[in-house]
């Protein structure tokens, strides 16, 4: 293929990504400027751009990565997984419990239970997805405090779950191995597939696809249960980095997961959206609140810049049509 | 005698929700010791009166076919607000609470704004608006505390007799008598239900339940989409703002709490499907969303008294509490899907 050839196809390729990932990936060099910035005028050193640095970004990217994976999914769709929190935290606690390397099936086994739950009641029962996913979280919450009596679970993670989360190979956290193993299921599985190809039709107009003779519950279930294995990857994960799993461990990751989904340009109503936009609207979201922490902002600043950043992306290029 | 079945059958889900916080509520009185006694009646109504505003200021939302995952935050940073205005001489108070209020409202407009002039989903501005909200609320109050005059606590959440005899009126007597035990809180939220049944009846009530059903059938008759959405939105925020002012008047203090706050927005989307309005839109309403804050606080009061000894002795045991009220919600939404299995054309079902 000539240069010419391959140029030519990039720019077909480009002009066909869609507005939103160039939008985001402005915003990501956005944040690293400003980033750069405050720390050159502080301390005089561009510490926010240093490999390092960006590599431990990522390593924390990487579990909101996972858990926006499956979230992504959900929402093509046009549902909502709310009981990622605690889908996260039961995979994490019970598998801990476990110990070894039975943990592993045990955990995801768990995650992919809870999503099948899931999935049968929005799709057979047809209760709206938030509310169904919503009581689901309520009920893993009671189960877990029941099993662990109230305390913090004593458990320790086991060795391998500490050397995916904060292990590295080549320098490369192993943790971002596993987000982009996730990654290239999840694409496999929306562009090469069958299933991928439904899980849009069913987003975009789901009588179509249920009159063209799809088993349009059973596509539901599916994206339902690989939201439940994301969401249980995301847990294990999470206790290796902090050695353990613990009460709420999930509930920081449950907005900032819609939102990394939204913001990467997927539309909340379903049917439209590219992996790629979600990838880039989690690093904007951890680069985001890195930055903030990185300029010691108070919590109370934190909350309405990252609000008021979301709001103004979306306003960028994530307006519906008007009537 | 039709009438009568066809409002049973359009109202299903209120009477349901009556039913159910009648049944819970009924078997919590009699368990507990001081049952039917006007103390605990009104210790319950405060508890339980926040929850009621902010599924009130939920279901407005959910009519039009959005959803507010705004309200716990604008309750909380009412919350903090009120707990910095309304430690004053009785005019400051006064001017406080309007002030709380308006603050409500407010925040109110701006979620309408952004979902009506920003053509954002509203569960996505919402999500990112309730976070702007909170922040304010950690800037008013960082940490939990604040000042609030206790003679104004006292009158506006104990009994309707307080509250007059606060405001100069002195009690009431003869035979309005038994009108004096009412608690302030039953007054108020019986005040809120006639603000709702007014908006209902206006034209922006009507508007918001025809858009709630089809957005495009009620823009292509002429219903002023954008206007009622505005309205929707702000009457909302002003709702969840009365449950923030009554909860710092309530704890005497205003807490940033964020957890607390998605625990009533949750709570509240909860009570709205409870009170039997569709999350799809356009059928339900704030009153059944009362009953439906209700028997989910009653469910909850029942663990206080349950006897120990008895078959269900293991729910005294607190750690089971929120496993029984995740599985009651669960349990009423399925059970409230079960028309799926009646419907003879499947296609009925994709709505």
């Amino acid at each position: 293929m000539s240069i010419g050839e391959f140029s030519l196809q990039l720019r077909q390729r480009a002009r066909r990504t869609e507005k939103s990932i160039w939008y985001t990936l402005a915003s990501i060099v956005l944040i690293l400027v400003v980033g750069s910035a405050y720390t050159l005028s502080t301390d005089g050193t561009l510490s926010f751009l240093m490999p390092n640095y960006l590599l431990q970004q990522m390593k924390i990217a990487s579990f909101l990565g996972i858990a926006a994976t499956g979230m992504m999914l959900v929402i093509l769709l046009g549902h909502i997984d709310l009981s990622l929190p605690w889908v996260l935290a039961t995979s994490a606690m019970l598998a801990t419990a476990v110990g070894g390397w039975v943990a592993l099936p045990y955990g995801l086994c768990i995650g992919a239970f809870v999503g099948l739950l899931n999935g049968l009641g929005v799709a057979y029962l047809r209760v709206p997805s938030m509310i169904f996913t919503l009581g689901m979280n309520t009920v893993l919450k009671g189960l877990m405090v029941v099993f662990t009596g109230g305390f913090a679970p004593r458990s320790e993670a086991p060795e391998w779950m500490e050397i995916l989360a904060v292990g590295t190979t080549l320098g490369i956290p192993n943790s971002l191995f596993v987000w982009a193993a996730t990654g290239i299921v999840v694409v496999f599985i929306l562009t090469k597939t069958p299933f991928g190809r439904y899980v849009y039709a069913v987003g975009n107009q789901e009588q179509a696809v249920f009159l063209s003779g799809v088993r349009t519950p059973w596509v539901i279930v599916g994206a339902f249960v690989l939201c439940g294995l994301c969401a249980a990857v995301t847990g294990m994960m999470l206790a290796g980095f902090s050695h353990k799993a613990y009460q709420a461990m999930g509930d920081e990751y449950l907005m900032p997961a819609i939102a990394a989904v939204v913001i990467g340009g997927t539309n909340i109503l379903g049917g439209r959206g590219t992996y790629i936009g979600t990838v880039l609207g989690t690093i904007t979201i951890v680069l985001l609140s890195s930055m903030l922490s990185v300029m010691q902002m108070p919590e109370a600043g934190r909350q309405i810049i990252y609000g008021s950043v979301i709001i103004a992306m979306l306003l960028v290029y994530g307006r519906q049509e008007e009537h | 005698m039709k009438d009568w079945r066809l409002y049973c059958k359009q109202n299903q889900g209120l009477l349901v929700a009556i039913g159910l916080f009648l049944f819970f509520y009924g078997s919590y009185s009699s368990l507990h010791p001081q049952g039917y006694t006007a103390a605990l009646f009104n210790q319950n109504s405060n508890e339980c009166f926040a929850l009621v505003m902010a599924a009130m200021a939920q279901t407005l939302p959910v009519l039009t076919g959005g959803l507010d995952l705004s309200v716990g935050a604008i309750l909380t940073l009412v919350n903090c607000l009120a707990s910095e205005l309304l430690g004053g001489t009785a005019f400051e108070n006064a001017l406080g609470m309007v002030a709380c209020l308006l603050a409500g409202l407010a925040c109110g407009f701006c979620n309408g704004c952004l979902v009506v002039y920003g053509r954002l989903q509203p569960i996505i501005a919402t999500l990112a608006s309730s976070a702007i909200f909170i922040g304010i609320a950690l800037f008013i109050r960082p940490t939990p505390g604040g000042h609030v005059d206790g003679d104004l606590a006292f009158a506006m959440t104990y009994d309707l007799n307080e509250l007059l005899i606060g405001l100069g009126l002195g009690g009431l007597s003869g035979p309005l008598a038994w009108c004096g035990h009412i608690p302030t809180t039953v007054f108020f939220a019986l005040l809120m239900a006639l603000v709702w049944t007014y908006f209902k009846r206006t034209q922006y009530g009507l508007e918001a339940y025809a858009i709630g059903a089809s957005s495009e059938a009620a823009f292509m008759s002429g219903v002023r989409v954008k206007r009622t959405k505005l309205v929707a939105y702000s009457l909302a925020g002003f709702f969840a703002g009365v449950g923030g002012l009554y909860l710092a008047l309530q704890t005497s203090s205003g807490n940033a709490d964020i957890p607390q706050a998605g625990a009533y927005t949750l709570n509240s989307i909860a009570a709205v499907v409870v009170g039997g309005t569709s999350l799809y839109g356009g059928m339900g309403g704030a009153i059944g969303s009362i009953f439906g804050a209700l028997v989910l606080r009653s469910v909850a009061f029942n663990f206080r008294v349950i006897d120990e000894q008895s078959a269900l002795g293991f729910l005294a045991n607190p750690l089971y509490q929120p496993l029984v009220e995740g599985l009651v919600l669960l349990a009423a939404v399925s059970i409230g899907a079960f028309w799926v299995f009646r419907v003879k054309n499947r296609l009925e079902i994709f709505k």
